[in-house]
Parts: structure tokens; sequence; C-alpha cells
């Protein structure tokens, strides 16, 4: 669209097809993304560093991942790299200009990460259950920080990811997302026990609802390849934190 | 709207890095079973596999190996920089707290 009004700024002052080429290379959206995802990454990289300083510096970190937890840990791993595949597919059947495979491939893209949001709160309920939480668990009393840091690392990652499901179907969908996602919202509050800290949790699709519904009715637009190219990034970005998350605070705890 | 990065349509190169990734996952699954290093050890090989399976994604999924060389460099040195910072303020200072032998 800035291209649009910078074309005809260009011919109204003689200056058609003289403005400058991106720097980078790149459509503004574009290096937008990848500055925001620098940004992100730095925020994920000072949460990493500052769990695994903890973790290497505490002989008596705990270590409460059994098969249960690691076979679950590894099917969500498997989700996420499988919906990064579906999102390439998507991106080139957007480029192609196939509407219909770019929806599929974008709805297969949030299928996966919805399994995946699933599974991390069928885990987080699980651990929740066994006693632990932000301030203390039940396998090692002299390292209270293991619930804090782990809850707040994986959930500051799910909620990119639930953020990302979002966005996905915003693109997809556009404004027929809104009511699928208000169903999920209430269906999600209905039926999650209220003992269920996902019950209060799921008012997070409540706020991402509101979001999406001011950004489509205020600013409607059809999005096109590039700015299902732009949502890839940020989902792949999703899946890239994950590959650290996953070693680092699962794999470097199991149970044996 | 200017976009030079330079585009493969080769679909099969993405199937391929995704087994990659698949394979890349199951090793460190394998290694966090088997425990076969220390913690520190673990920590470092891990963190290793985790960047080869970060540099995957970036490059192909995130199409960053086919985009223009000076957006390519310029997230890569930004990004990397920062991290090596981060490195050496924090896993010295962690070793030399484990060798004290404190908690």
């Amino acid at each position: 669209m800035a291209d649009v009004v910078l074309d005809h700024a260009a011919a109204s002052h003689g200056m058609a097809g003289q403005y400058e080429a991106p720097l980078f290379g790149a459509y503004s959206k574009k290096v937008g993304m990848w500055l925001f995802l620098a940004s992100d990454s730095l925020t994920f990289g000072a949460l990493l560093f500052a769990f695994s300083y903890n973790r290497i510096s505490n002989p008596a970190w705990p270590t409460p991942f059994g098969v249960e937890s690691i076979t679950n840990a590894s099917i969500m791993t498997a989700c996420l790299l499988s919906s990064s595949l579906t999102m390439v597919l998507g991106v080139f059947a957007a480029q192609r200009h196939d509407r219909a495979w770019t929806r599929n491939w974008l709805l297969a893209t949030m299928a996966f990460g919805t399994a995946f949001i699933v599974l991390h709160g069928m885990e987080w309920s699980h651990l929740i259950r066994e006693g632990m939480t932000p301030f203390a668990n039940p396998w090692s009393p002299t390292v209270p920080q293991f619930g804090g840091t782990f809850f707040t690392l994986t959930g500051m990652h799910m909620l990119h990811v639930t953020i990302g499901v979002i966005y996905l179907g915003v693109i997809a969908l556009r404004k027929w997302f809104l009511p699928i996602l208000g169903a999920i919202w209430l269906a999600g509050f209905l039926l999650i026990p209220s003992d269920n800290v996902f019950h209060y949790g799921i008012h997070a699709l409540l706020l991402g609802l509101i979001v999406a519904a001011v950004i489509l009715f205020l600013k409607p637009k059809d999005y096109d390849s590039h700015d299902v190219e732009v949502s890839g990034l940020y989902w792949h970005f999703v899946d890239l934190v994950w590959m650290f998350i996953f070693p680092l605070v699962y794999l470097m705890s199991t149970k044996i | 709207m200017h976009d030079m990065a330079k585009h493969d349509d080769s679909k099969g190169q993405y199937f391929w890095v995704w087994g990659a990734l698949l394979f890349l996952t199951a090793v460190e699954v394998w290694l966090g079973y088997r425990q076969i290093f220390e913690p520190k050890h673990m920590l470092e090989v891990l963190l290793m596999l985790s960047i080869v399976k970060s540099a995957l994604i970036v490059a192909y999924f995130m199409h960053l190996k086919f985009e223009t060389a000076l957006m390519r460099w310029m997230l890569v040195i930004a990004v990397a920089g920062c991290f090596v910072i981060m490195y050496f303020f924090f896993f010295p200072d962690a070793d030399r707290i484990l060798r004290l032998g404190v908690g």
C-alpha cells in the first residue's frame, strides 16, 4: 500500500521510478518483522541464559521429567517442526496465488500449533498436580526457583505460540476467524475445571479476539503473499525458540 | 513492493530440512536419556545441536539463505554478537559458582 502512495507521489513530482530501492532488498513489512524477531530473540535469549545459569550452577537441580514427559515434549517438538513445514508450503501456495491451498496449509499449521498448546497445557497440569508451583517443588526443596524459571520460560513461549495461532487464523480466515475464536474461548472457559490454571488462562484468547476484531474491522484488507510470508517468519521464530527450550529445560532434567 | 530475495522453488529441500530437524531432535533425546555427559558438557553439546537446528530453520524455513547478503549478515552478526556477549557474562560465573561448592 505504501508503495502505491510512493508511486503516486513520485509520479506527481515527475520522479516516477526514481525512488531508492530498499536498503536490505526486501519490502518494509519483511524488514520490520525481522527487526522485531531480532529483539524478541534477545528477550528469549536472556530468559534462556538465566535458566541455563541456574541449571548448571545448581547441583541439586530437580530432574522430574520421566518417560511420559519426555515423550510428550518430543511429540510437541515434532508438532512444531511439522507446522514449520506446512507454513513453508502455505507461503509457496500464496506466492502462486492459490488461495484455497494457502488457507489449507495455514489451517494445518494452526492445527499443529494448537496440538502443541494442548499437549503443553496437559504437561503443565500434570506438574501442578504433582505439587509444582512458581515458588516451590516437591523434588528439590533447596531449589525453589525451579518452578518459577520453568513456568516463566515455557509460559512465555506458550503465549507466543497462542498469539501465532491467532495471527495465522486472522491471515487465513479473516473475519470468519472471530466467531471460531470466540467459540473456542467460551468452550475452554466452560469445560476447563475451575481448579485448573487454564480456566483463567483461556482469557488470553478473549484478549486475542478483541485485538483481532479491532484490526479486522478498522483495517480490513485482503492479505497477500507478503502478509503470509511475514506471518510465516513469526511462526518459524516460535519454532526456533522451542529448539532451545526443549533441550535446555526438558533434556537437561530427565529422570532416569 | 521490492523483494530482491532469490526465489528457490524446489520444495524437496524443505522436506529434507524437516527430516534433518527430526533426526537431530532424536539425537538430542537419546543424549538426554543416556546422560553421557555431566551437566555442564551436556549443556554445551545440546546447545551446539540447537544452534545447528536453528541455523537450518533460519536459513531454509525463514528463507534467510535466499535474502540479500546485507540483510543476512546484518541479522546474523547482530544476534550472534549479542549471544556471544551474554555467554561470556554468564557461563564463567556459573562455572565458578559450581566449583565453589555453593548450594
